[in-house]
């Protein structure tokens, strides 16, 4: 190809659309990011360098709502997070590794489901559904909604990475006398590790980040942050929720780097 | 983020099949009793009677369908004509929705391209840019294209600075603003499927077209496009279905006059509307819309002559 006298791969102008495209993506984040430290009350004019918006988020007027809310977001994630990996897990080893049966496809659309209906469709049957049943909304509902909500995100990454270990692993331990639970915790669950982690980090972003079915299941005066968040920002954007959007901006970054490098580690340990 | 579709690949083994049915018994009843039954749950509701400032009367109405379709006057007692309300806040969300993913397949195409074309090393890192976004908080997202557009924000500021115009233009409260919103929620949906489809493009095809005098843009469209077009249908349906439904880039970036069908639901439930039988209809008019999407999609994709000639 090196020979030919122009590269059939290329074209002109897809670098500056790319560029364009990543410029897009991400000048606002770091605008918002940027205006967080200005010194200035008004969003408008920049008035030097401060951490005074980061020092009111943490013990401002506004600061014990700002608590309450991040608190009720980590717990529910979590929690979430977690019943959905594991929930996901045991699915995944069932699809993967139980060979071919009737409900396979079945129990495939039932998994992916949530990832198939609009939101903003499961956020009111949701919201339907605890009303109907006489359950008295609050936490609790908002948990019970990210469960479900947060299996096919777990889902999918640990699936694939089962699809990528070859069963001999197990069928070896098994002529070797170990139980199916002894191949299932020594063996697989350990080569899946990856997978797991990434399936947990993933749940766990879109539990903490979700404001649609939040909203609506939501009971009156309890607050997640993203909630939060929507009802001062309804008010005008002021710059401690500048200040609290770039601290979670932060954290979602590091929480996908961490999951990238874990999935690149597992590719290269994959057996 | 909802409105997807996933590949099933397939098992490897059998070894935990006969407990198969208790691996997954935890998975089924979580999904049926959260997220089944409540969507069948929203069909019944939206057949019965309001009560006022929300919940139901159960008693079986067509009231929300035909409050949705039917203007029968002032007084309520005129044959049925056809209520244009809400139909167009349907066809305008899908015209905005059709629009977004246009911009998004302008951009997101060249953009899937050139990463698929770097050396393979390098790709990984290419994708990861394009998905970070995609792990913030989308209405930080959303908070943040507000900031950039509004009146005295850095956009107009810049191009008032640079002398290119006098006044600031108004970008926020326009279909436009809500056009660029629903294009930066979803791009990563755009950019993810096509990337996937070139990265498998064999691209002695092209050098083949090239040896045979066809122009580089002939080239891209007459071969590359039809090879890639799983790719490109895959990424326009997944930014098209949640922009359908968005609430956050209409709601934040478009204002009151720009309302879409995700607002709509919600002002049922959450504002002041307070009618729960008829945002059941429109959430059940909006799933059905999206099915029939998905449906026609998977039909597409499971004909054996799909993609390339």
């Amino acid at each position: 190809m090196a020979t030919r006298k122009f590269d059939v791969r290329s074209y002109p102008g897809f670098l500056a659309i790319t560029v364009l495209c990543l410029t897009i993506l991400y000048v606002p984040l770091m605008v918002v990011a940027v205006y967080s430290f200005n010194a200035s009350a008004s969003i408008v004019v920049w008035e030097g360098f401060s951490l005074r918006w980061y020092g009111d988020v943490f013990v401002g007027p506004e600061s014990t709502k700002f608590k309450v809310a991040a608190r009720n977001s980590f717990v529910i994630a979590i929690i979430a997070a977690s019943v959905s990996t594991t929930i996901a897990t045991l699915a995944a080893t069932a699809m993967i590794r139980g060979g071919t049966f009737r409900y396979r496809t079945l129990s495939f659309g039932l998994i992916s489901l949530p990832l198939m209906v609009p939101e903003i469709v499961t956020a009111v049957a949701t919201l339907i559904f605890f009303n109907s049943i006489g359950f008295e909304r609050g936490i609790l509902t908002i948990l019970l909604a990210h469960i479900a909500f947060c299996i096919p995100f777990a889902y999918l990454p640990i699936a694939a990475r089962m699809q990528g270990i070859e069963d001999t692993y197990e069928q070896a331990a098994r002529d070797l006398h170990a139980t199916k639970r002894q191949a299932f915790t020594k063996i697989l669950l350990p080569l899946m590790m990856p997978g797991i982690i990434s399936g947990f980090l993933l749940a766990f972003i879109i539990s903490l980040d979700d404001f649609i079915i939040t909203n609506f299941v939501k009971g009156a005066g309890v607050e997640t942050l993203p909630t939060a968040i929507f009802g001062a920002v309804k008010q005008g954007i002021k710059p401690n929720i500048m200040a609290i959007s770039t601290m979670l901006l932060a954290f979602s970054i590091v929480m996908v780097t961490i999951s990238y490098f874990v999935s690149k580690s597992g590719e290269n340990n994959k057996p | 983020m909802a409105g997807g579709t996933a590949q099933d690949n397939g098992t490897q083994g059998d070894t935990y099949k006969e407990v198969r049915d208790w691996l997954l018994a935890p998975a089924w009843v979580t999904l049926i009793v959260l997220v089944l039954l409540p969507v069948l749950l929203m069909l019944v509701y939206s057949f019965l009677t309001k009560e006022f400032r929300g919940g139901v009367i159960w008693e079986f109405s067509f009231a929300a369908y035909e409050q949705f379709f039917c203007d029968r006057g002032l007084f309520g007692d005129e044959p049925c004509a056809i209520e244009w309300t809400y139909i167009n806040i349907f066809w305008r969300s899908i015209w905005q929705a059709g629009l977004a993913t246009i911009l998004s397949l302008l951009i997101g195409f060249p953009t899937a391209y050139f990463i698929a074309t770097r050396p393979a090393h390098v790709r990984p890192l290419w994708v990861f840019l394009i998905t970070i976004p995609y792990w913030v908080n989308l209405l930080i997202r959303t908070v943040s294209m507000r900031f950039m557009l509004r009146e005295e924000g850095p956009i107009n500021n810049a191009l008032m600075w640079s002398g290119l115009i006098d006044n600031p233009l108004q970008m926020i409260n326009t279909n436009f603003a809500v056009q660029i919103g629903l294009f930066y929620s979803y791009l990563p949906f755009m950019v993810l499927p096509i990337y996937a489809a070139v990265e498998r493009y064999n691209f002695t095809l092209s050098e083949a077209a090239s040896d045979l005098y066809a122009s580089k843009w002939t080239t891209l469209r007459r071969i590359v496009l039809p090879a890639v077009r799983p790719g490109v249908i895959a990424g326009c349906i997944l930014v098209f279905v949640p922009s359908l439904g968005a609430f956050l880039a209409p709601d934040l970036l478009g204002g009151a006059k720009n309302f879409m069908i995700g607002s709509l639901i919600e002002e049922q439930f959450k504002g002041n509307a307070g009618n729960w039988p008829f945002g059941a209809a429109a959430s059940m008019i909006l799933l059905t819309l999206v099915l029939v999407i998905l449906t026609l999609y998977a039909r597409q994709q499971a004909r054996p002559d799909k993609g390339a000639r």
